[in-house]
């Protein structure tokens, strides 16, 4: 099995630091006091909340509900009590707060009751919500809901699936321990998803610095009879970013415009295939995940961790060195700065760096540009960075997309070989984000525009109505009056006079009883079938309401007796 | 020398006919500079540049009228981006920028007055006569109109929050976070 390599441009070759979290084997870490999960941990809609404060909830129960096919449910990661549903921390580098269910684990570890199924009897749209509402996602990263890339596109034949093992990222070792430890889970989960898209090969991408990995992932796919062909991939960063690795092994580009599976193509990484398997064999959703804790600690390793676990119960199992000073998320080249450490693991929690002055030095100071190039060769998408920096930091995004800004996966290639230390990627990530919140300020403004001149239009459509109805009307009536003018005259004389005032009174007062008596008598018809969330806030209103309500009660009476004196004054 | 006359008459009937032709036959509806400084205002109607919207807006700044600083909304950005267009000088806002706003409703205080829904550009609350109101969020664009029509002052106006889904990476010159790499 001969397999033609392809190479992608670019890519550098920093120092893979590996070693040291490969020695030992994978531990399963403790169940910690409390544990809050967000419930917005995978790209797509916010799911719902499912439970209350107070609940008791079981391991693996779901506690927030998918809210659209592009979103996944999220789980309780053990038994225990929903002691609150708030915003807290989340895992972003702005370290703003997120919804999130906090749960007081019991000990217990008590599991939801659990189905084994065999996917090949099912019908591929229910293995697809099996593995939705099971919560799996891209575990590389990227977090995507993986039943979404499970759908084959219509018009392009599926030719290959990647699975991807390369884990380019220094440090990071969590890929390379499940594949030595539990390589037979991840060829399960693999063949689930070749069911679903029925590729015409399948290939498993490991870079070939952990020939162990590619050993027992060989191993295991001969042991299961399958045709998955396992292939070690040179080592250069970034040879696991998807889009690197489906060059390497394919030969083909996936440009920014297009998604994979429109060139026939479609990548997944190897903890989601093994997270798959378990979901839909043995009924068990995304509760935990395995974490690389490394960098400046005592016992670096692997650890798999429940979602839901603060970043310094986390940290404490690898046992930080004194000199610590920052703790990053994800790998040094993509990863970032954890802002607070109270912030849980999450589905995209990869890897926990604990960095020191002599391991992360800090970095010299920002110069001007020399315009060397050198940024433009280790650019794996072959952009030009030093062009897209000079427009980014100029503001002139629109230039910065004619050069491909979206092309950019934030890779960090170019700020590592830059000689003039510009955070490059800083500047790209900051001209992305920009352009999105223009672009949504655009979309607002476009729906303003348009909700402003419909009003516009009704307006006028009203008043021309109005004038149209008044006119009738007045024609109307002039048609009437002829015949018995003399009667009619003397009538509109009479009744001003005798109590106009008194009867607009009235009407009013009549109204407002009326009103009155319509508002107590009416009662809310929407509810049933509403989530937790709306249940809760209507309960809060309800209480803000009650004593205001007991005061009005007492002053319509005030008024009442004043309103219903009043015309009798007047007689 | 009368060839070359008659030669340069020709030409000049068969240019002026055929640029006489084209003026009806590409003719433009409205004016096309109107449309351009349109799209760059933020279509917030709230009147604070002294026109009752922003499309007199634009068309003030179209006919020369109008500086280009007066859109409070728009801000620097949107000083910049009309400077640009229109290859004028860029000049201070001539009022205060404001962080994006956002209307709140006192539901405990609305009497259902209906006024806020007939001063709201957008069609952004909801109600009815004696009923409680309330500001749909996502269409309110913060323009402060129905802040003074309100007769027991129950609306108020906020800042909107920073959250995760339109929090943005700072320019990296205010916020200097140390590039990480592999030692
Ligand atoms: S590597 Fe740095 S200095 Fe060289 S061209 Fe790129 S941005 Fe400029
Ligand atoms: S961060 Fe972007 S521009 Fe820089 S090397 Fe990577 S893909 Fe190219
Ligand atoms: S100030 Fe700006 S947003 Fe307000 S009406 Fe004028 S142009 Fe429109
Ligand atoms: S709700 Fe108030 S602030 Fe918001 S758009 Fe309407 S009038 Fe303007």
């Amino acid at each position: 099995m001969l397999q033609r390599l392809f190479k992608f441009k670019g890519g550098v070759k920093p120092a893979t630091n590996k070693a040291p979290s490969v020695q030992a084997p994978l531990r399963i870490a403790p169940i910690p006091p409390l544990l809050v999960v967000p419930l917005h941990q995978s790209i797509g809609g916010q799911p719902t909340p499912l439970v209350e404060v107070g609940d008791r909830v079981l391991k693996g129960q779901p506690i927030g509900a998918a809210d659209k096919w592009v979103s996944a449910a999220v789980h309780a990661p053990t038994s225990g009590t929903v002691i609150a549903v708030e915003e807290r921390v989340a895992a972003h580098p702005s370290g703003l707060l997120t919804l999130s269910v906090v749960i007081e684990p019991d000990g217990q570890d008590e599991w939801i009751e659990r189905h084994s199924l065999d996917h090949a009897s099912l019908e591929p749209e229910r293995v697809r919500e099996i593995l939705r509402d099971s919560g799996v996602v891209g575990l590389g990263g990227a977090v995507f809901p993986s039943h979404v890339k499970l759908t084959p596109a219509a018009s392009v034949p599926m030719d290959e699936l990647v699975i991807n093992g390369a884990e380019c990222e220094p440090f990071m070792t969590c890929d390379d321990l499940l594949m030595r430890e539990r390589a037979e889970g991840i060829v399960r989960g693999v063949a689930i998803f070749r069911d679903l898209l029925r590729p015409k090969r399948v290939l498993i991408g490991i870079e070939d610095n952990k020939p162990e990995a590619v050993a027992t992932m060989q191993a295991a796919v001969e042991a299961l009879g399958e045709n998955f062909e396992v292939v070690a991939v040179p080592t250069r960063y970034p040879a696991g970013g998807a889009k690197q690795l489906i060059r390497v092994l394919t030969g083909k580009e996936v440009p920014a415009s297009k998604r994979s599976p429109e060139m026939g193509v479609q990548c997944f990484n190897v903890a989601t295939a093994y997270s798959a398997w378990r979901a839909i064999a043995f009924g068990e959703p995304v509760i935990s995940r395995i974490v690389t804790l490394t960098g400046n600690v005592e016992q670096p390793g692997n650890w798999e961790i429940l979602l839901g676990t603060p970043m310094q119960e986390v940290i404490a199992l690898a046992g930080p060195k004194a000199d610590t000073n920052r703790f990053v998320m994800g790998g040094p080249m993509m990863g970032f700065d954890l802002p607070d450490l109270s912030a849980p693991v999450v589905k995209a929690t990869n890897c926990i760096i604990a960095g020191s002055p002599t391991l992360f030095p800090p970095p010299a100071p920002e110069m001007p540009c020399i315009r060397c190039g050198a940024c433009a060769l280790a650019c794996p998408h072959e952009l030009q960075p030093f062009e897209l920096y000079w427009f980014s930091r100029s503001r002139n995004f629109g230039k910065a997309q004619e050069y491909n800004l979206f092309d950019c996966i934030e890779c960090g290639c170019c700020s590592y070989v830059c000689p003039s230390h510009i955070p490059l990627v800083q500047y790209f990530r900051f001209a992305k984000s920009e352009i999105w919140s223009r672009e949504r300020d655009k979309n607002m403004a476009d729906a303003a525009k348009a909700r402003f001149e419909f009003r516009n239009e009704r307006d006028e459509r009203e008043k021309a109505e109005k004038a149209e109805r008044l006119a009738k009307a007045a024609a109307a009536k002039a048609a009437e009056k002829k015949p018995d003018l003399p009667q009619a005259a003397p009538e509109p004389v009479e009744t001003p006079t005798v109590d106009a005032e008194a009867a607009k009174k009235a009407a009013i007062a009549a109204a407002m009883e009326r009103a009155r008596l319509q508002r107590e008598a009416a009662q809310p018809k929407n509810t049933d079938g509403l989530t937790i969330a709306q249940r809760k806030e209507i309960a809060e209103i309800e209480k803000r309401r009650a004593p205001l309500q007991a005061q009005q009660q007492a002053k319509p009476n005030a008024e009442g007796v004043q309103t219903q004196n009043s015309p009798k004054d007047q007689q | 020398m009368l060839t070359a006359i008659l030669i340069m008459a020709l030409g000049a009937i068969v240019l002026g006919s055929a640029l006489g032709y084209a003026s009806i036959k590409f003719k433009v509806e409205g004016n096309p500079l109107v449309e351009k400084i349109e799209a760059i205002l933020p279509q917030t109607q709230c009147g604070q540049c002294g026109y009752p919207g922003c499309k007199p807006y634009a068309e003030a700044i179209a006919e020369g009228e109008a500086d280009i600083n007066k859109c409070p909304p728009g801000g620097m950005e949107g000083v910049r981006k009309l400077a640009d267009l229109l290859g004028r000088e860029v000049k201070p806002l001539d009022a205060e920028e404001k962080p994006k706003q956002l209307a709140i409703i006192d539901e405990q205080l609305c009497i259902g007055c209906t006024l806020c829904i007939q001063a709201c550009p957008v069609d952004a609350i909801v109600g009815a006569a004696k009923q409680m109101h309330t500001v749909v969020e996502s269409l309110c664009t913060g323009c402060e109109l129905c802040v003074k029509p309100c007769p027991v002052e129950c609306i108020r106006m906020e800042p909107i929050a920073e959250k995760i889904d339109n929090w943005k990476w700072k320019y990296p010159v205010f916020e200097i976070k140390p590039a990480t790499r592999a030692a």
